[in-house]
């Protein structure tokens, strides 16, 4: 029996992958041919998708872009013994892009079946729980601050820190002499009525255009999330846990729902895990197209059923959170990046990164680029070898202008920048934003006045309304920057462009209202030719 | 306008099933719309009385969120990516011609009730940008000759 794999990814499916699928079945029944078929997650080398995979003797060989009319020409060729063809790009593990990264969240991701309990067990899934259920909550807390894990959402907060915020804060009703973690139904109730104490809620609301790691954790190893939030939960007495899922991710919706139930039946999830006595559930809430409850006080919001309206902090989510309690809100990747760090030690994953940049980061090469996808990569390469020795340059083959790290709300970076390291604090220090690694590439046909435009008109659609500058600030700022497209008092314009721009940054509650100025001014330093242009033109 | 017909007893049972959620509000808004499309306005009042809270509390939560909607939609929706990886790749010519061959803008439902057309930032499918998901299937590096091949297909499905 020859194992092949085809990802059910949902890039890799809107892609083709599905009908690749059916018609290896066919053409391996019409050929007489036994083989098996799992359908993993994608490998993130998604100019090469739909990848098909063959075990074989020496290991898996990787054969790509594959489409339906390619399958007869595939098995004429003998590839389920792994042999030569156009598309065969040789044993999967040896592709550069692969070879050079530095998996460590992202180790399973497309060698699994994503909702194969054994499949994570045999490859060391829930070795970092079952450490976990051996360590007092303040020494698992200890490991993840060794770890130097920042929060991989964008705001890069220590996340031990949050956590011990969490764990030294009581809930409240919580009843006298009972243990953090361990409390059992009320009398009388069933562990159903009984109301958790505290929340481990994940931020799974990736809503920022050139990111897609969450989406590839979630469709390609929901486990490895399933059991960050666990022990999470064990590391500061929660019980509950809340999956906060974009509506715009139908297919990791289905895989985590299919892990949690597998996890609950083997007892890694419920109210004995792996009968320690401890207590964990978790569920997937989906929200429902608002960029604003990415913001961790929104997404509380709206997980409570109201609107996704951002709260004052003070206090604290740590401190006073979801249903009024004490609440750790993690990204999808910080989560992820728990179970590795509580199998191999804070240390191990620590030795990876720079500075106060620890780890490793999951980037998201994506736009206008040639080989784009997933790199997994100890923080500390530069922006140029990332575009490009990991993505060839542009797709188009013009140059490449602009850069847009970080989601809508991150600066745009012109060439003179691409030799920034990639690291939290290079970045900020010339006023751009890593946040959560997600990379979109330009070329020279990019009108950057155009684009500054876009990310004011983007704040009016999203904005909650809460705060003025925000709500108001972003559509006065699209008439603005029509105005000066139009080169009327383009000058006076300009100046009232800057002036919004510090009344957003400064007046905000959160980044969506206070962080647009960031792709609208730095558009406006590194490329002034785009907002004169036409006066320009008009002068010659 | 005539007040469109809705299945009562779909829009009941939904309620009844998910009420004692904790934050049950969202959960059985997700509900109404999977099992018959939109949330008819004339629901309002018996969502807001199985949660005790007021009409305008539950409007105000129904029409905050772009993916809920209070009409029926066509037999499939189109969500088109508007964002900025999708701009890199000539998202702006691809959102025109989806305009010109459905013959309808964003938030409207073709004349025969075969498609919506609804705007989306980001569908998580930035390396194979431009993207688009119909119903719930996504569709990566999308050209105008490849939507069209897409909507015969469906029509052809459809008929």
């Amino acid at each position: 029996m020859i194992t092949v794999y085809v990802p059910r990814d949902s890039s890799a499916l809107g892609l083709g992958a599905e009908r690749v699928a059916n018609a290896i079945q066919v053409e391996a029944a019409k050929r007489g041919a036994a083989i098996n078929l799992v359908r993993n997650g994608s490998r993130g080398l998604y100019w090469l998708e739909p990848m098909v995979e063959v075990a074989t003797p020496a290991g898996r060989v990787a054969y790509g872009p594959v489409q339906p009319g390619d399958v007869p020409g595939l098995f004429d060729a003998g590839f389920l013994e792994g042999k030569a063809h156009p598309l065969c790009q040789g044993p999967t593990e040896e592709i550069p892009y692969l070879k050079n990264q530095e998996r460590l969240t992202f180790a399973r991701v497309g060698i699994t079946d994503p909702v194969s309990l054994d499949d994570y067990l045999a490859h060391e899934g829930y070795r970092g729980l079952r450490n976990a259920l051996g360590l007092e909550p303040a020494a698992i807390v200890e490991e993840v601050t060794t770890s130097g894990l920042r929060g991989r959402g964008g705001a890069a907060f220590p996340t031990g820190i949050k956590w011990k915020t969490v764990l030294n804060t009581p809930a409240k009703h919580q009843s006298a002499g009972q243990p953090i973690g361990t409390r059992n139904a009320p009398e009388g109730g069933s562990a159903k009525d009984a109301l958790p104490e505290k929340y481990i809620v994940c931020n799974a609301d990736e809503g920022d255009s050139g990111t897609f790691s969450d989406r590839m954790i979630m469709e390609g190893d929901p486990f490895v999330l399933i059991e960050g939030m666990t022990i999470a939960g064990l590391a500061v007495g929660a019980t509950q846990g809340y999956i906060y899922l974009r509506v715009e991710y139908p297919h990791a919706d289905v895989a985590l729902n299919q892990a949690i139930a597998a996890a609950l039946e083997a007892g890694y999830l419920g109210d004995d895990i792996l009968g320690s006595g401890k207590r964990f559930h978790v569920e997937v809430r989906l929200g429902a197209g608002a960029y604003v409850c990415g913001e961790e006080t929104a997404l509380m919001e709206s997980i409570e059923g109201k609107r996704g309206m951002v709260r004052f902090k003070p206090p604290l989510p740590a401190i006073e959170g979801l249903f009024g309690q004490p609440t750790v809100v993690n990204n999808v990747i910080s989560l992820a990046s728990v179970p590795i760090i509580l199998d191999k030690g804070g240390k191990y994953y620590a030795d990876y990164g720079m500075g106060r940049s620890r780890g490793t980061l999951p980037l998201q090469l994506a736009g206008n680029v040639k080989r784009p996808g997933l790199i997994e990569k100890a923080f500390g390469m530069t922006l140029r070898e990332l575009l490009y020795d990991y993505g060839g340059g542009s797709a188009s083959g013009r140059p490449i202008r602009a850069v847009q790290v970080g989601g809508p709300l991150g600066s745009y970076m012109p060439e003179s920048q691409f030799d920034t390291p990639l690291d939290y604090e290079a970045f900020s220090a010339i006023w751009a934003v890593l946040g959560h690694g997600g990379v979109v590439v330009f070329d020279d046909t990019v009108d950057m006045a155009k684009m500054a435009r876009y990310a004011m008109e983007f704040c009016a659609i999203e904005s909650c309304g809460k705060c003025t500058p925000c709500r108001i600030g972003s559509t006065r700022g699209v008439e603005v920057i029509d105005r000066i497209i139009d080169d009327q008092d383009r000058a006076k314009n300009l100046a009232l462009l800057r002036d919004l721009g510090d009344t957003m940054l400064a007046g905000s509650l959160c980044a969506l209202g206070g962080m647009t100025p960031y792709p609208v001014l730095s558009a406006l330093n590194h490329f002034p030719e785009d907002f004169g242009e036409k006066s320009v033109a008009q002068v010659a | 306008m005539t007040q469109t017909e809705w299945d009562r007893d779909a829009v009941t049972e939904v309620i009844e099933q998910k009420k004692s959620m904790p934050g049950a509000l969202l959960p059985i808004l997700h509900g109404i719309q999977d099992r018959i499309g939109f949330i008819p306005e004339d629901a309002v009042p018996q969502i807001a009385k199985a949660l005790n809270l007021s009409r305008a509390e539950v409007h105000g939560v129904i029409s905050f969120y772009h993916y809920f909607r209070t009409t029926p939609p066509g037999k499939r929706t189109i969500h088109l990516c508007r964002a900025e990886s999708c701009q890199a790749m000539e998202s702006e010519a691809l959102e025109a011609h989806i305009k010109a061959r459905l013959g309808i803008g964003y938030h409207e439902t073709t004349a025969d009730g075969a498609f919506s057309l609804e705007p989306v930032y980001c569908l998580g499918n930035c390396a194979c940008s431009p993207s688009m998901m119909i119903d719930h299937e996504v569709h990566g590096r999308v050209t105008p000759q490849s939507f069209d091949a897409i909507i015969n297909e469906l029509k052809e499905i459809a008929a």
